[in-house]
């Protein structure tokens, strides 16, 4: 319209730059530095210009670390496919106990419905480090330690509170009358629980199943404590490339690149469920 | 034995007690709509009979069984909600569909209903768009067809015109009577609309504070109302109420209204010395030129006219208003001024003042002291 709108836009353009930048630079560099060799990395003044090579990928792949002191072994490839197993099971579990859960808490009123709640929602408020003690202690009364079914119990602290919490409020914004209707029209409570309540809340339980991955594929300190190096995911399996003749910069770039993939295709292909709308203009408003 | 037996039903949410005892039984094939103002518990009563809530206390036979404790899905009942609740991530197709999916129909036969009740509901062209993508009339027709296609024996419409608009309304209006009787399902039709619960039930029950007031044909609700707050829901305008408080004069009552003196027919003799309401409905009251012995003085305010009718806006001696209507064929509006009005005296509606209920004139002439 007129020049305010002008510079209002190209306000907002630069602060949307900056915000990229912000958020994209570091990323960017970490792939850079992923095909660098540590000298390249450390050399002063820092350069923009340099050869690309694929040796920190090689090394990380073929699971050899050659430093200036030796060669080293490396468990980066089992280590990601930890990560992969953990939390993918990790997330499954949590959504067969959490999504069933979800929809009780969302229907019904039952006796110490909100307590119950809330009680598995504080399990995020706890920090980790405080549970960690007492319950690396009874894993090793039970036996889970260093195993992946204990490490998948724990990461059920992270990933079915916020299952619970996210797909309750998507079942409770589905009109009640719609599954009435299922019910009337003689189908039964399982059926519509199946055919009415999950596909509705399908966006819902796609974010919540999406974002518990994360969290959980984030997580360090459960993994450091209770799993032993051939159990641990990414994150603790990084930390075989602070080796003694120093800090491998190449392969920590490398290593970041590898294990931030999968999360990120996975979020890529579930946006367009995230996007969708919930109810689909059934009920008149 | 009735197809729907309500005996004593009671049902409140945390404090508030919506159904205080309700007693209803409907026979098979009849169609009962379910009128009284909103917030009366209508669609709970609706609800409770289709099983999606249990009553706190009271029972409902179906079909000559007690329903307590048989989920929605074993009733085998069809209905349509008021906010059409379709499933938005299926066709209009599966949603009709989906009242024969679950009685293990065969796919040929299930496809072949739905054809023939989209058909019949004018929406056969739009069988493959979803929810999102149907106008509101076609919406309503697709929640209509889901609960005919099975054709079930017991059907319950809540309001289903309620949100379409005011031309399709009309259009089912006409449509839906045909449309039940051909089903020859027995029929609970919710309605708002008094003109809509007249012209669809062979019954109207009026449902007012948690309780059925009335159970009868439309005309017997109109003209023997069973109170004075039935009475109030029905008509276009309201009924008029004057307090009256008659007396016995030469072995008839008679009562002041307005300054004029109204004989009341013979079998109101009883009333005397009571104090009464006085219901006249506007179309009983005629206006006429003259003084003449029953006409009520009144000074005319102002004519509202509605091509079929007018609707006049009288006052009396003393402020009192009343509503009159008259069958529009003048040409010529009414002036404004001084005029009387002449009431139908067969079609006078006494209500006991303390109770509100009517007062039952009694058959023989004469009778009473």
């Amino acid at each position: 319209m007129d020049r305010s709108s002008i510079v209002e836009r190209a306000l907002r353009a630069v602060l949307l730059t900056l915000i990229v930048i912000f958020f994209l630079f570091p990323i960017v560099w970490i792939l850079l530095m992923s095909f660098q060799s540590n000298e390249q990395i450390l050399r002063i003044p820092p350069s923009l210009s340099f050869v690309p090579t694929l040796d920190n990928y090689r090394a990380l792949i073929s699971g050899h670390l050659l430093t200036s002191a030796g060669s080293l072994d490396i468990a980066f490839m089992r280590n990601l496919g930890n990560s992969v197993l953990l939390s993918t099971c990790a997330v499954t579990l949590a959504l067969v106990l959490g999504v069933p859960a979800a929809y009780a808490f969302a229907r019904f009123k039952f006796w110490l419905s909100e307590d119950i709640a809330f009680t598995l929602l504080s399990f995020r408020f706890a920090p980790p480090l405080l549970v960690l003690l007492p319950l690396s202690l009874y894993f090793q009364d039970l036996g889970l330690v260093d195993t992946y079914v204990g490490l998948i119990w724990v990461y059920q602290l992270i990933a079915l509170p916020l299952i619970l919490w996210i797909v309750r409020g998507y079942f409770e914004d589905i009109s009640p009358d719609i599954e009435n209707a299922y019910r009337i029209a003689g189908h039964s409570w399982l059926c519509t629980f199946f055919k009415i309540a999950v596909p509705l809340a399908g966006p819902g339980i796609a974010a919540a199943g999406l974002l518990s991955f994360i969290f959980c594929w984030n997580n360090f300190v459960f993994a450091l404590i209770l799993a032993s190096a051939d159990k641990q995911p990414v994150t603790v399996g990084a930390l075989a490339f602070v080796t003694a003749s120093g800090i491998q910069y190449g392969q920590v770039a490398a290593a970041i690149v590898l294990s931030v993939t999968p999360t990120l295709l996975l979020a890529l292909y579930a946006q367009r469920w995230l996007v969708e709308g919930l109810s689909l203009g059934a009920v008149k408003g | 034995m009735a197809q729907i037996e309500i005996r004593n039903l009671h049902k409140s949410f945390k404090d508030d007690n919506i159904l205080k005892g309700v007693s209803l039984g409907i026979d098979k094939g009849e169609i009962v709509t379910l009128f009284g103002p909103s917030g009366t518990g209508k669609t709970v009563l609706l609800r409770l009979i289709a099983g999606i809530y249990p009553p706190d206390a009271g029972t409902i036979g179906l079909r000559g069984r007690d329903a307590a404790g048989s989920p929605p899905d074993k009733r085998g009942i069809g209905m349509a909600f008021q906010n059409f609740a379709l499933f938005p991530h299926m066709t209009a197709r599966d949603n009709i569909a989906s009242a024969l999916t679950a009685r293990k129909t065969k796919p040929g036969e299930i496809a072949c209903k739905v054809e023939a009740v989209a058909q019949l509901l004018k929406i056969g062209h739009v069988l493959g768009h979803t929810p999102r993508e149907l106008s509101n009339g076609q919406k309503q027709r697709t929640a209509l067809a889901r609960a005919l296609v099975a054709d079930p024996d017991i059907l319950l419409l809540d309001d289903p015109l309620r949100n379409v608009d005011a031309k399709l309304r009309y259009e089912m209006r006409l449509e839906l009577p045909a449309l039940l009787k051909r089903a020859g399902s027995t029929v609970v039709y919710v309605t708002q609309d008094f003109k809509e619960a007249m012209a669809l039930g062979d019954r109207v029950a009026v449902l007012l504070d948690g309780r059925i007031a009335q159970c009868d044909t439309p005309s017997r609700i109109y003209a023997e109302p069973a109170s004075v707050g039935v009475a109030r829901l029905f008509g276009d305008p309201t009924l008029n109420l004057v307090e009256v408080e008659p007396r016995m004069v030469d072995n008839a009552a008679e009562i002041q209204v307005g300054g004029a003196t109204i004989r009341l027919p013979a079998g109101y003799a009883a009333t005397a010395g009571g104090s009464y309401l006085l219901g006249l409905r506007p179309e009983s009251l005629r206006l006429i030129d003259g003084p003449a012995p029953g006409a009520i003085a009144v000074d005319l305010v102002a004519v509202t006219p509605l091509n079929e009718k007018s609707v006049l806006l009288v006052t009396m001696q003393g402020g009192e208003e009343l509503l009159a209507s008259e069958a529009g064929e003048r040409d010529v509006p009414r002036r404004t001024g001084p005029g009387h009005l002449a009431p139908d005296l067969d079609a006078v509606l006494l209500f006991e003042r303390s109770s509100g209920r009517r007062f039952i004139p009694a058959e023989s002439g004469g009778g009473g002291l």
